[in-house]
């Protein structure tokens, strides 16, 4: 999709893209670089849904591609997926409680919306029940 | 006033650097694997998967380094196949790394990601409304990623399980760097062989070689006087020429290869010398024989 300022018959420029990531429904303001004239693209949620499933990003990449990252973002139902570093950690914890403390860092991960398990995330664990 | 095609570039969001970058990115990854095989078939229930995790773990038996990647996005049962189910895919920093199996076999899959046994692959979607609009398009972003982002190393043989389906094979092969090779699975009856040789077809027309047939649940074994009999009532029709394509080989029904699907152990590992485990390892001597990973150290 492309849009023509028509005074100018000049390609408008991205300038914006609000709550890209996230919401029901997608928008984007593109800008005329000669008139400066700036339009919304407003997109309805089906639009929305289906620029996403495609796994590509309308105003371009902001981050670089995160691993599994469509997959884990719109997954319903995903297990938490833990760094290697963070596995180790995990690896150092006596056999008999491990299940017991993935469960918890992963409770605590949860909680705060993160999408993996990080070294990070177990040291707030760890501050948290003040160790 | 300029036209669509008037205008180069799309305004900014590079929509096709974003597709080529991320087709590069796969091409990269799939450079050390030697060889990128599907296994296919016309209609559900022939025993494709069983197959595919029979046949890697019979080509891992002859030291070849094997990869599955199960394409069955909706319908995963590779991880229990292969005895990773409960393994945890990790996050490293060249990607994802996959689940390891019997003989270091490499399984990634849908059902590594789902939190619980029972849980539907369902997608967040805030657009409920006729979902068949994009849940393909999702479910191929999906694959893509686990082809591209899943750190799979130096392979001799990377075996996609894909769903049933003769239209899933055109589906998929636009996503794949490449396809090296396709194995189709189906039983002696007219109605699976109807199905497969649209599969076939298929491959026929993307021009990929067709490694040839695999003929599931082909008679069974008296258990009484040990001597084979039909299953099916179409079997003794020369399956080979029914499809037009060769028989790579007959695997008879024994009621173990599903048990050890359901227990997470491959029957090659556990029947050997049966008769089974003999058409098993025929079929991998004949597909083992394409080219070796290079720079492997073997």
């Amino acid at each position: 999709m492309k849009f023509l300022c028509v005074t100018c018959d000049e390609a408008m420029k991205f300038v914006e893209a609000a709550d890209a990531a996230r919401g029901d429904a997608f928008s984007a303001v593109f800008r005329c670089p000669r008139c400066a004239h700036r339009i919304a693209l407003l997109a309805n949620p089906w639009e929305t849904q289906l620029v996403r499933s495609l796994g590509v990003a309308v105003g371009g990449r902001t981050t670089p591609h995160a691993p599994f990252e469509l997959v884990r973002e719109r997954l319903a139902d995903s297990r938490l997926m833990w760094t290697e570093e963070a596995e180790r950690r995990l690896a150092r914890v006596p056999e008999f409680v491990r299940p017991m403390v993935r469960d918890g860092v992963e409770r605590h991960a949860r909680e705060r919306g993160y999408r993996e398990v990080t070294g990070e995330v177990m040291d707030e664990v760890r501050y948290s029940m003040g160790m | 006033m300029k036209t669509y095609r008037d205008i180069t570039g799309d305004g900014g969001s590079d929509i096709s650097g974003q597709v080529a970058s991320r087709a590069a990115r796969m091409r990269e990854r799939m450079a050390s694997v030697a060889n990128c095989l599907v296994v296919m078939s016309g209609k559900g229930g022939v025993g494709k998967s069983a197959v595919t995790a029979n046949l890697a773990a019979a080509l891992a038996m002859r030291g070849r380094k094997v990869g599955v990647l199960d394409a069955d996005i909706n319908g995963p049962c590779m991880a229990r196949m292969l005895g990773v189910e409960g393994q945890a895919l990790k996050l490293g920093a060249g990607g994802v790394t996959p689940a390891v199996g019997p003989l270091g076999m490499k399984v990634v899959s849908m059902d590594l990601l789902l939190a619980r046994d029972a849980a539907p692959v369902e997608w967040d979607a805030p657009a409920p409304p006729q979902p068949q609009v994009w849940r393909g398009a999702i479910e191929a972003a999906a694959l893509q990623e686990f082809f591209t982002d899943t750190v799979w190393g130096t392979l001799d043989f990377l075996l996609v399980d894909l769903p049933p389906g003769p239209e899933r094979f055109p589906g998929l092969h636009s996503l794949l760097p490449r396809c090296d090779g396709a194995i189709a699975v189906t039983i002696p009856s007219a109605v699976a062989q109807l199905t497969v040789k649209r599969s076939i077809a298929a491959a026929h027309r993307l021009n990929v070689k067709l490694l040839g047939v695999v003929e599931n649940m082909s008679g069974y074994l008296c258990q009484r006087c040990g001597a084979p009999q039909p299953l099916f009532r179409d079997e003794g029709d020369a399956g080979g020429q029914v499809l037009a394509a060769s028989i790579l080989g007959r695997i008879p029904f024994d009621p173990r290869i599903a048990r050890c699907c359901d227990q997470g152990v491959p029957f090659v590992l556990a029947h050997r010398q049966t008769q089974a485990w003999r058409a098993f390892m025929d079929i991998a001597a004949q597909v083992g024989g394409l080219r070796v990973a290079q720079g492997d150290g073997r």
